[in-house]
């Protein structure tokens, strides 16, 4: 632990502290998004769009563009694909997210390996590298968080109305289908910022296993979202520590810390004969 | 003085996927003139509910609400879907379930103080005002019944739209159930859909069968013939002193 504090300290080990601030900021998009995922119960349309990202990451090494716009690019068309299908198509919603997943991973596997100075990152990409974070992914990751807060605290109250009961929600008048566009959509950048950490494998884990532990303690949707954030972090910093500390893979660490809180948590609740 | 007509439909017909749901349906509802829509599984209730909220459009004919569209007269409606739609592990209070009947009040933001003083109100009059901070899923099943009506009094509507509002609740509580919608129908029209034929003659002075079309029908001349008409099945009507019951024959 000590070892941990001291590193952070040196001046050479910025990528360290990089890691460390935006597994802090990144909580929160997380634990506001995640809560959403979980309570609305998409986490499969989740990871769909989170596998579709590679294709995204994979055309933008192979043409020379930023990765980073490639994924956002590739996260926000998979959110409109299987948006416009669940509304109008209800019927063939689970084959479009299922064929929207393999195509996403199929197409950034055949860009990466025609792009072969870039191989070698596919790994960090399927399984995040923390501490490959620069400072411009830090400025990116800040940005990104403030929009997720803001456009969250703003239509807080429309996006508990239709997470609670679309059908009501549509009888007041409020536009469903663009509130869950946007919903998606937020998901779909949530997802790229959590691609970066813990990898497009791993990305559903880190989204859902904070609010699912959230929920045992929440009477509200707000109240989730807090905890969720508090969570979120808590497993970000303890999965980076001991990482760090036992030379470990920073992604699994953390989802497996997670993984951990989870079951001993759920374990608790079912002794104690609460919901889950 | 002359009632207010809130409800018109002429000559409305609408398909799914090219399955005739409702067939030239023609009523008219006044105000104050709460009525019970009852109808076989199928026959085209929801349906009507939902081509009164404007959330489906007719294929053919006319539907007016206010004497305007379903889209432009949607706020003055109260509506409670039918209870199997929620999810019982969703982290939500009785409060914010009812603030959503005000949802399409502000573009932005929170609820104002006058949101709150309005469910706070509505809440009382349900006799909820103990359990506002209860999380939805712990109450009984009439009392999450009572919270979903709350939510549709918050919206402050002249029309009542209720969806099987007995169908998860428990004998006694039904009657208190018909005692609250007794009181609210003074100040507001209510429209009630029911599956169970013995739910209408008890409160209701008018009944619309519905089974691919719309009869109005007063409850006081709902017979044996009516119900077996639309249930396409032998019935008889037995009247009590007060109450009807309607009994099938099931060895038609």
């Amino acid at each position: 632990m000590n070892e941990l504090l001291h590193a952070l300290t040196l001046p050479h080990a910025s990528f360290l502290r990089y890691a460390f601030i935006v597994g802090i900021i990144s909580s929160i998009p997380f634990g506001i998004v995640g809560t959403y995922v979980v309570t609305k119960r998409i986490s499969y349309i989740a990871g769909a769009i989170s596998h579709s990202v590679l294709g995204g990451i994979g055309a933008a090494l192979y043409f020379n563009f930023n990765p980073t716009v490639g994924a956002i690019a590739s996260a926000l068309i998979a959110a409109f694909i299987i948006g416009f299908v669940s509304m109008y198509a209800k019927q063939r919603e689970d084959s479009v997210i299922g064929s929207v997943w393999a195509i996403g991973m199929a197409l950034g596997i055949m860009f990466i390996s025609k792009t072969s100075a870039y191989t070698a990152s596919l790994m960090s990409y399927l399984f995040g590298n923390i501490l490959l974070i620069s400072k411009t992914d830090l400025i990116i990751v800040s940005i990104l968080s403030l929009i997720v807060l803001v456009i969250c605290c703003c239509f807080y109250s429309k996006f508990l109305a239709i997470c609670f009961d679309e059908e009501h929600a549509r009888s007041r008048g409020i536009n469903v289908g663009f509130y869950y566009l946007l919903l998606l959509c937020l998901t779909a950048v949530t997802i790229v910022l959590l691609v970066r950490i813990v990898g497009i494998i791993m990305v559903i884990a880190l989204l859902t296993l904070p609010s699912a532990v959230a929920a045992y303690f929440s009477q509200k949707l707000s109240s989730m979202m807090v905890l969720a954030i508090i969570f979120c972090a808590f497993f970000t910093l303890a999965g980076l520590g001991t990482s760090f500390i036992y030379d470990l893979p920073s992604g699994p660490t953390i989802i497996i810390f997670g993984g951990i809180v989870y079951l001993f948590i759920a374990i608790i609740a079912a002794k104690l004969g609460r919901r889950a | 003085m002359s009632l207010k007509e809130i409800i018109s439909f002429e000559n409305v017909s609408f398909s799914y996927n090219k399955i005739r749901v409702l067939e030239n349906v023609n009523f008219k509802i006044k105000e104050f003139a709460s009525a019970c829509i009852l109808g076989p599984n199928g026959g085209g209730k929801s349906t009507l509910l939902k081509l009164i909220l404007g959330l489906i459009k007719p294929n053919i004919g006319k539907v007016k609400i206010f004497n305007s569209s379903p889209e432009k007269m949607r706020w003055k409606i109260g509506y409670m879907p039918q209870y199997m739609s929620f999810d019982s592990l969703f982290p939500i209070n009785i409060m914010d379930v009812v603030l959503m009947g005000r949802v399409e009040k502000h573009l932005f933001g929170r609820y104002s103080k006058k949101d709150k003083e309005i469910a706070l109100k509505v809440l009382n009059l349900l006799s909820l005002e103990g359990c506002i901070n209860s999380n939805f899923s712990s109450l009984s099943g009439g009392q999450r019944q009572r919270a979903l009506i709350a939510r549709a009094l918050a919206s402050e509507p002249e029309l009542l739209l209720l969806d099987e509002p007995t169908v998860n609740v428990d004998p006694g509580v039904e009657e208190d159930f018909f005692e609250i919608l007794e009181e609210l129908g003074e100040h507001v029209t209510i429209l009630t859909v029911s599956h169970d034929i013995g739910f209408v003659p008890k409160k209701f002075k008018n009944v619309l069968c519905v089974n691919r079309t719309v009869i109005e029908h007063p409850t006081s001349q709902l017979t044996g013939d009516v119900i077996s008409q639309m249930y396409k099945k032998n019935m008889r009507i037995v009247h009590h002193d007060k109450h009807a019951c309607i009994i099938g024959d099931e060895n038609e």
